[in-house]
């Protein structure tokens, strides 16, 4: 990345569906550059991916029609670090329950996750949450339609449970998430995950 | 592997659940979130459990359970109504994406039932015959979230006001003609614009025009937008249609008869999907364009009679 006195890193937000906006916002909010990324040059152009919420089919379908498959595939091989959100976080799971038989499974995350988890709409809800890698206030935690992550893999910290599951986890530079910081005004997750990125930066610099 | 023990998981349906934590169901951001989540899709009306998984094979972010397709339900007459429960069931069992179910107008009754179904967002519309000429549902008294169509700022603001998550133009349904979603979509980006333009104490003035809540015309006059998120409907037939909604503002599309009485339901399905995502690349347009048979017959509104109008149907 150019050396600019504000931002250090970039990061994308997948734009192909979903709440893209809120994620931008978020990310900027963190002192971050941040593009939407709906093509295979523009995720070239990224230091890290966001994955936002939406539906996880949805975003499946674009990534392999629009050929972003591939690229994906290679980046996050590379290490590419990613922030990811509900439908983003079943996307980079290794196996998914409760999916249509032929949706994407990106495979970095070591998690099982299952769709829909909790229920339908009628069982979306928000709590506070404890995250004690932030500490105090508790987070107001956003779950719709929320998946849950039913088994977790080697090499994955989980940062915070909620009826006993893991609803928070990182994974190395992955910071995953069943439920959605970008629709608060609370960008603690967000700027937990951009520091990540600068001390990395930092280190290399 | 591990698999991670807990309790079980799946909640019982819009039961108010536990105070630990401040657990709360129902309220006014899961609502408008999942329209959050649904932004940049396509949500199509569906007749049939097959067409539903077609829709979902398609890419879309939601399916729309109903009897009959607005076309449909213009040519035959009738009153309209709140579709079988029998066919919503199957829809949900389906597919895996969130399903919606229109109630008429005003009815609460048919909204209390398809809360107790389960259903993911109820579209209280136009499309079918009113069951109050005078008042909407107060969809506050709901933890099911709702839609409701809109011409003008005012009615979409009005809308809101009752409850509404998220809001859609009316355009004019079952038609295949955008004219009338255009319009729609251009007067409640307009009205935006204008109430940006006026001073904090031209407000309630406006607000007695609009015959909009004071409260939400400052929230829109500051923030530059709606409070919750505004799709386009009613009458997309192409994914150039699909295009010029997302182009002119609307944050998804409604496509209704346009899928399912095309030639090509997959291919229009995945064309649409493909244009309200890459809107603004007319090259994208073009590609997922090509190859496909004829769109439905569209209908010319202007010289359609006013009493057929659906647009015209809610206050």
């Amino acid at each position: 990345m150019p050396g600019g006195t504000e931002a250090i890193v970039r990061v994308g937000a997948l734009a192909l569906q979903g709440d893209v906006r809120e994620h931008l916002a978020a990310l900027r909010a963190a002192h971050c550059d941040a593009i939407a990324v709906r093509t295979a040059a523009e995720l070239e152009a990224v230091d890290a991916l966001a994955i936002p919420g939406g539906e996880s089919t949805t975003m499946s379908r674009l990534i392999r029609a629009f050929g972003l498959e591939a690229p994906l595939r290679r980046r996050l091989a590379d290490g590419m670090p990613t922030l990811s959100t509900c439908a983003g976080t079943i996307l980079l799971s290794r196996e998914i329950r409760d999916g249509t038989g032929d949706q994407l499974a990106l495979g970095v995350l070591h998690l099982t996750t299952r769709r829909n988890g909790y229920g339908r709409q009628l069982d979306s809800f928000e709590f506070d949450l404890e995250i004690p890698e932030i500490g105090a206030p508790a987070f107001r935690a956003v779950f719709i339609r929320a998946p849950v992550i039913e088994a977790v893999g080697p090499g994955v910290e989980v940062l915070a449970v909620q009826g006993g599951r893991p609803v928070a986890v990182r994974q190395g530079r992955h910071l995953s998430l069943t439920f959605h910081p970008e629709m608060t005004a609370d960008h603690r997750l967000h700027r937990l995950f951009v520091e990540g990125l600068e001390r990395v930066v930092e280190g290399a610099a | 592997m591990s698999e991670v023990s807990g309790p079980g998981a799946a909640g019982a349906n819009g039961t108010t659940a536990a105070p630990a934590g401040g657990e709360q169901r129902g309220g006014l951001r899961v609502k408008r979130g999942l329209a959050e989540m649904l932004k940049g899709g396509v949500i199509m009306d569906v007749v049939t459990a097959e067409q539903a998984r077609v829709a979902e094979e398609a890419g879309a972010v939601a399916v729309m359970a109903l009897e009959r397709v607005p076309a449909d339900i213009r040519r035959e007459g009738g009153v309209a109504r709140m579709s079988s429960v029998t066919l919503i069931k199957e829809i949900m069992a389906a597919v895996t994406i969130p399903v919606m179910a229109k109630a008429r107008i005003g009815h609460f009754v048919e909204a209390q039932v398809l809360q107790a179904l389960g259903i993911d967002y109820v579209d209280e519309s136009e499309v079918l015959t009113p069951a109050d000429e005078e008042h909407h549902i107060d969809k506050w008294a709901f933890t099911v979230p709702f839609v409701c169509g809109a011409r003008d700022l005012g009615e979409a603001l009005r809308r809101i006001g009752e409850g509404a998550a998220m809001v859609r133009t009316k355009g004019e349904a079952g038609t295949g003609n955008v004219v009338e979603a255009v319009r729609h979509m251009r007067a409640v980006q307009g009205g935006i614009r204008h109430l940006r333009s006026l001073r904090a104490d031209e407000l309630m003035a406006e607000a007695k025009r609009l015959g909009a809540p004071y409260e939400l015309l400052r929230e829109v006059a500051e923030t530059g937008r709606l409070p919750v998120v505004n799709f386009s409907a009613g009458g997309i037939a192409t994914p150039a249609d699909a295009a010029l909604m997302m182009q002119l503002g609307a944050d998804g599309n409604f496509v209704g008869s346009g899928i399912f009485k095309s030639e090509d339901p997959l291919g229009y399905a995945r064309a649409i999907v493909a244009a309200t995502t890459y809107y603004d690349k007319p090259e994208v347009i073009a590609e997922v364009s090509a190859g496909l048979g004829p769109a439905m017959r569209g209908l010319d509104v202007a010289s359609m009679p006013r009493e057929e109008l659906l647009a015209t149907r809610g206050w």
